[in-house]
C-alpha cells in the first residue's frame, strides 16, 4: 500500500511531464515536425528525393524567396507588411544587370562594370526602395499596406521605364557568379541565404536593435515610453527588405543570365506565405526568423514534392493555399488553448 | 418573505484538478448593491463567468427569484434579466447612442428598413427615465467613459434586467464621474433593481455597498451588512492577515529641491504649471480625469514638444525633447494605461523589465543575455513579482504583478524620480501596499516621487504635499497638515 503511494504520484508526474512536454515541443516547433513529416513521407514515395542533387536543387529554389522572406519577417514583426518586394526584385535586377551586361544596346554607356559595383548599385535601388516605403510609413503614418502597394506599383513601373520593356541579356561572368557559381559544390546562391539568414538571426535575437524591433512590433506606446525610437525602427525596416529585395533580384538575374522587366511578380505573396506559416504573427512583436526558415523550406519541399509526383503546378497552388490557412489555424488554435 | 433576486450557494470549480473556487456563495436582495470584494485571484471572476452561464459550475446551487436556474450561455441569463457591464467596455463608436442601445434587436419599419424615430425616441425615454443627461443621438465617440457607462446601464435595462453586475465600473473613472455613477446606481436601486459590484476601491465600496462578501484564495471567506463592518476589518479578510496600516510611508521630505517646473504649458489646455519637489518627498497631483495631470507627465518625459516653461532638475535646467533623454536625465515614467503604454504584453517579463536600459545591458549594439536575466531576476526579487520563470510572456500575469513588472523596468534605470500616473489603478489591495512600500522607500533613498491620484484616500494616506489640478492649471496646493479628502475634492471641482 505504501510503496504504492510512492510508486503512483511519480509515474503520474512522468507521464504527464512527458506529455507536456511533447505539448510544448509540438507548439513550438510544429512546423519542424510538419516538415520532417513531409519530408520522410518524399523520402519514402520517391527515391529521387533525398538525392544530393535534389536537395540541393531544393535548397537553390528556397534561397530568392527565403531571402525576401527574411527581410518580410522583420517587417512584419513590427505590425507592418511589404507587398513591394516583387517589383523591387525588378528594378533593382535590371539597373544592376544594366552595368554588368557586355550588349551594347541594353548596357549602359562605359559597360560592363565591375560584378562588384553592379551589385552595390543593385543594393542600393532596393534600399532606396524600402526607404520611401519606410519614410511614407514611419513619417507620414501611411498605413503599411497602401504605401508599399503604391511602391508595387511605382518600382514595376520604373523597371519598365528604366529598360524600356526589354530584357537585360548577356550578363559577364563575374556578375553571374552569384546565381550560377558553386564553392566546394555548394551553390553560392544557398551560401548569400545562408549567411543573410545567420545574420537575421543574430540581428533579431542578440542585438539591441532586435530587442528594438519585437518591442515596437508588440506594442508600439509602450516602446516609445520606454525611450526606443519606434519611427527609426519602422523606417529600418522597410529599407532592410528593400535591401534584401535587391539582392534577390540581382540573384535571380545572374541565375537566369537575363534581368527581366517583369521577374518577380506575386513574390510577395510566396514570402509572406513563409513568414506566416513560420509563426510569426501579423499583430507583430511575436516570431522568429527560424519560423520563417521552416516556413521557406516547407513550401519548397512540397512544391518539390508535387513536381517529383508528376502533379500538375496549378495543384501547387492550391495546396499551398491550403497549407498557409491551414497552419494559422494551428496557431490560433494554439493561442485559444493558451 | 420575498424570494431573494439571486442565491448562489456551494460553487465549486476546478481547471485540470486546480480548484479555482470553492463554496462560492452570496445572496442579493431586491433593491440593493452587493459588494463582492477579493484580491487579484480570489474567485470572483471564476464565480461570476459561472452565474452568466460563460463556464459551467462543478457543483453547486444558482437560485433566480427562488426557482433554481442553469444557465448554459449569457444570452440564457440575460433573458432572465441578469446582465454584466464589463470592466472594459465594448461600444460601437461610431454609431449612435440609440444605435449601440438597440443593436441586434432594432425596431424596423417596412421592408427591412431600421425606424429611426422610434428606436430614438425609445432610448431618449430610457435614458430620461434614469435621469441620464444624454442625446440618444450622440455618437459614442463623443461620450466621456462614465457616460459610455451611464449606457451600458440603460442598454441592460433596455433588456428588462432586474440585476446587473458591474465589474471595475470606476476604474477609468475620475471622482466626479464616479458620483454620476453612484448616482445613477441609487435611482437602480429605487427602481427595486439588484446591483452586483466588485471593486478594488474600499472607499468607494463604503459608499455605495449595503451588503458584501469576500472571497480569498477562491474561497468563502464572509459576509455580512457593511453598517457592521469596518475598513480595517474589511481589508483584514481580503488579504487574509491584519494589517495595521493600508499605507506604508517612512520618508520625510529633505530640503534640496530635486526637481523644480515654472510656467511649463502642455497639450489640452495646461497651461502655467508651476511646482517642486525636494528630494525624499512624494508630491500628489490631485485632479479629475481631463484636468491636465497626464499631460504634465508627458511634457516632462518628452512625449509631447516644448511648448514653453523651465525644467530645473538637480540645479541643472533641462530641454527633455524624447523618452531617451528623459531616461538619460534619471525620469521614470509609469504610465496610467498600463496595458496601453506600460506594457508589451506579448513580450517575456525579462523583455519586459530591461527595455528601458538596453543600451546598458550589453556591448555596443550586442546584448548581453547574461546581464539582461541578471537584472531581470533581481528586479523579480525586489518587486516579490509572482513568475514561474523571467522567460513567461508578461500577458499571463496578474494586474499587480504587471504593475510591479512596470515598476521593476523603471527602477532598473536607477531614476532621481518617479512619475507615477495611477499606479495603484486595478492593482489588489495586498499588491496595493507594496507599491506604497516602494514609493516611500524610493523617497527615503533620496529619489522624488510625483504621484497622480484620483483617490482622496491615497493622496492623503501617501503625499507630504498635494497640488490639485483644475482645467489645466493649478488651482491649489495643500501641506501635509492640511490635505483632506473635504480639501482636495473642493480645489478640483
Amino acid at each position: 500500500m505504501e510503496a504504492k503511494q510512492t510508486i503512483a504520484p511519480g509515474t503520474e508526474a512522468r507521464g504527464g511531464g512527458l506529455r507536456r512536454r511533447l505539448a510544448v515541443y509540438g507548439q513550438k516547433y510544429g512546423i519542424l515536425v510538419a516538415l520532417v513529416l513531409v519530408c520522410l513521407v518524399l523520402a519514402v514515395v520517391n527515391e529521387y528525393f533525398l538525392t544530393a542533387r535534389n536537395i540541393t536543387n531544393v535548397l537553390r529554389q528556397t534561397s530568392i524567396n527565403g531571402i525576401l522572406a527574411v527581410g518580410m519577417t522583420f517587417v512584419i514583426l513590427t505590425r507592418g507588411i511589404d507587398l513591394s518586394v516583387g517589383s523591387v526584385v525588378a528594378l533593382a535586377g535590371i539597373v544592376a544587370a544594366s552595368l554588368a551586361t557586355t550588349s551594347s544596346t541594353a548596357g549602359v554607356a562605359g559597360g560592363p562594370y565591375p560584378a562588384l559595383l553592379a551589385i552595390a548599385v543593385g543594393l542600393s535601388v532596393g534600399m532606396a526602395c524600402g526607404a520611401v516605403s519606410g519614410v511614407v510609413v514611419s513619417r507620414f503614418a501611411v498605413p503599411a499596406f497602401v504605401a508599399t502597394l503604391g511602391m508595387l506599383s511605382a518600382a514595376r513601373g520604373l523597371t519598365l521605364l528604366y529598360g524600356g520593356g526589354r530584357p537585360v541579356p548577356e550578363l559577364t561572368p563575374g556578375f553571374r557568379v552569384i546565381g550560377t557559381g558553386e564553392i566546394a559544390g555548394i551553390p553560392v546562391l544557398v551560401i548569400i541565404f545562408a549567411v543573410v539568414f545567420l545574420i537575421a538571426w543574430w540581428v533579431l535575437s542578440a542585438t539591441r536593435f532586435g530587442r528594438h524591433v519585437y518591442a515596437a512590433g508588440g506594442n508600439p506606446h509602450a516602446a516609445v515610453v520606454s525611450g526606443i525610437n519606434v519611427r527609426r525602427i519602422r523606417f529600418l525596416v522597410y529599407v532592410i527588405s528593400g535591401g534584401l529585395a535587391g539582392l534577390a533580384g540581382m540573384m535571380l538575374a545572374a541565375r537566369t543570365g537575363s534581368a527581366l522587366p517583369q521577374a518577380g511578380i506575386a513574390y510577395e505573396l510566396d514570402a509572406i506565405a513563409a513568414v506566416v506559416i513560420g509563426g510569426t504573427s501579423l499583430a507583430g512583436g511575436v516570431g522568429r526568423v527560424t519560423g520563417t526558415l521552416i516556413g521557406a523550406l516547407l513550401i519548397s519541399v512540397v512544391n518539390n514534392g508535387l513536381d517529383l509526383m508528376g502533379v500538375e503546378s496549378y495543384y501547387q497552388q492550391v495546396i499551398k493555399g491550403v497549407l498557409i490557412v491551414a497552419a494559422v489555424m494551428l496557431d490560433q488554435a494554439r493561442h485559444r488553448r493558451e | 418573505m420575498q424570494p431573494k433576486l439571486l442565491e448562489v450557494g456551494g460553487v465549486t470549480k476546478s481547471f485540470g484538478g486546480v480548484t479555482a473556487l470553492s463554496n462560492g456563495r452570496f445572496a442579493l436582495e431586491r433593491g440593493s448593491v452587493h459588494a463582492l470584494c477579493g484580491g487579484n485571484g480570489a474567485g470572483k471572476s471564476t464565480l461570476l463567468s459561472i452565474v452568466m452561464g460563460i463556464q459551467a459550475r462543478d457543483s453547486g446551487i444558482i437560485r433566480r427569484n427562488g426557482a433554481e436556474v442553469n444557465f448554459r450561455s449569457p444570452r440564457e441569463a440575460l433573458a432572465a434579466g441578469i446582465s454584466i457591464i464589463e470592466q472594459e467596455l465594448s461600444p460601437v463608436p461610431a454609431m449612435s447612442v440609440a444605435e449601440n442601445i438597440f443593436l441586434g434587436r432594432e425596431p424596423l419599419a417596412g421592408f427591412g428598413r431600421i425606424d429611426f424615430r422610434s428606436m430614438n425616441s425609445m432610448a431618449q425615454s430610457l435614458l430620461d427615465d434614469l435621469h441620464f443627461d444624454i442625446d440618444a443621438r450622440t455618437l459614442m465617440m463623443n461620450l466621456s467613459v462614465a457616460k459610455l457607462q451611464l449606457v451600458e446601464i440603460a442598454k441592460a435595462l433596455s433588456y428588462d434586467a432586474e440585476i446587473i453586475i458591474m465589474d471595475e465600473p470606476t476604474s477609468a473613472l475620475g471622482e466626479a464621474e464616479a458620483d454620476q455613477l453612484f448616482a445613477a446606481i441609487r435611482t437602480l436601486k429605487l427602481k427595486g433593481k439588484g446591483i452586483i459590484y466588485v471593486s478594488h476601491r474600499l472607499s468607494e465600496i463604503f459608499q455605495i455597498a449595503d451588503t458584501f462578501t469576500v472571497f480569498r484564495d477562491g474561497a468563502f471567506v464572509d459576509s455580512g451588512s457593511m453598517a457592521t463592518v469596518s475598513r480595517e476589518q474589511l481589508i483584514q479578510m481580503i488579504v487574509g492577515r491584519p494589517l495595521k496600516e493600508e499605507f506604508i510611508k517612512t520618508n520625510t521630505p529633505g530640503d534640496e529641491t530635486l526637481l523644480s517646473v515654472r510656467g511649463l504649458n502642455s497639450t489640452n489646455r495646461v497651461r502655467n504649471v508651476s511646482f517642486e519637489v525636494r528630494r525624499g518627498e512624494i508630491l500628489a497631483i490631485f485632479g479629475l480625469m481631463g484636468s491636465g495631470r497626464s499631460e504634465i507627465f508627458e511634457r516632462l518625459f518628452g512625449l509631447v514638444g516644448d511648448r514653453g516653461g523651465e525644467v530645473v532638475l538637480d540645479g541643472r535646467r533641462i530641454s527633455v525633447s524624447s523618452p531617451a533623454e528623459a531616461i538619460g536625465l534619471g525620469l521614470a515614467y509609469v504610465t496610467e494605461d498600463r496595458k496601453g503604454s506600460g506594457l508589451v504584453l506579448s513580450a517575456s517579463v525579462r523583455d519586459n523589465i530591461c527595455m528601458a536600459h538596453l543600451p546598458f545591458l550589453g556591448v555596443g549594439p550586442v546584448m548581453s543575455g547574461r546581464r539582461e536575466s541578471q537584472s531581470a531576476r533581481d528586479m523579480i526579487e525586489k518587486f516579490r513579482i509572482k513568475t514561474a520563470s523571467d522567460r513567461l510572456e508578461v500577458a499571463g500575469l496578474s494586474g499587480g504583478n504587471q504593475q510591479k513588472v512596470v515598476l521593476g523596468k523603471w527602477f532598473l534605470t536607477a531614476p532621481k524620480v518617479l512619475l507615477l500616473d495611477e499606479p495603484t489603478r486595478g492593482v489588489d489591495v495586498g499588491a496595493k501596499r507594496e507599491i506604497y512600500r516602494v514609493m516611500s522607500d524610493f523617497a527615503s533613498a533620496g529619489g522624488a516621487v510625483i504621484l497622480i491620484s484620483s483617490e482622496t484616500d491615497e493622496v492623503v494616506g501617501m503625499a507630504d504635499r498635494a497640488v490639485v489640478m483644475r482645467d489645466g492649471r493649478i488651482s491649489g496646493e495643500l501641506s501635509r497638515t492640511e490635505l483632506s479628502a473635504d480639501r482636495l475634492v473642493h480645489l478640483a471641482a
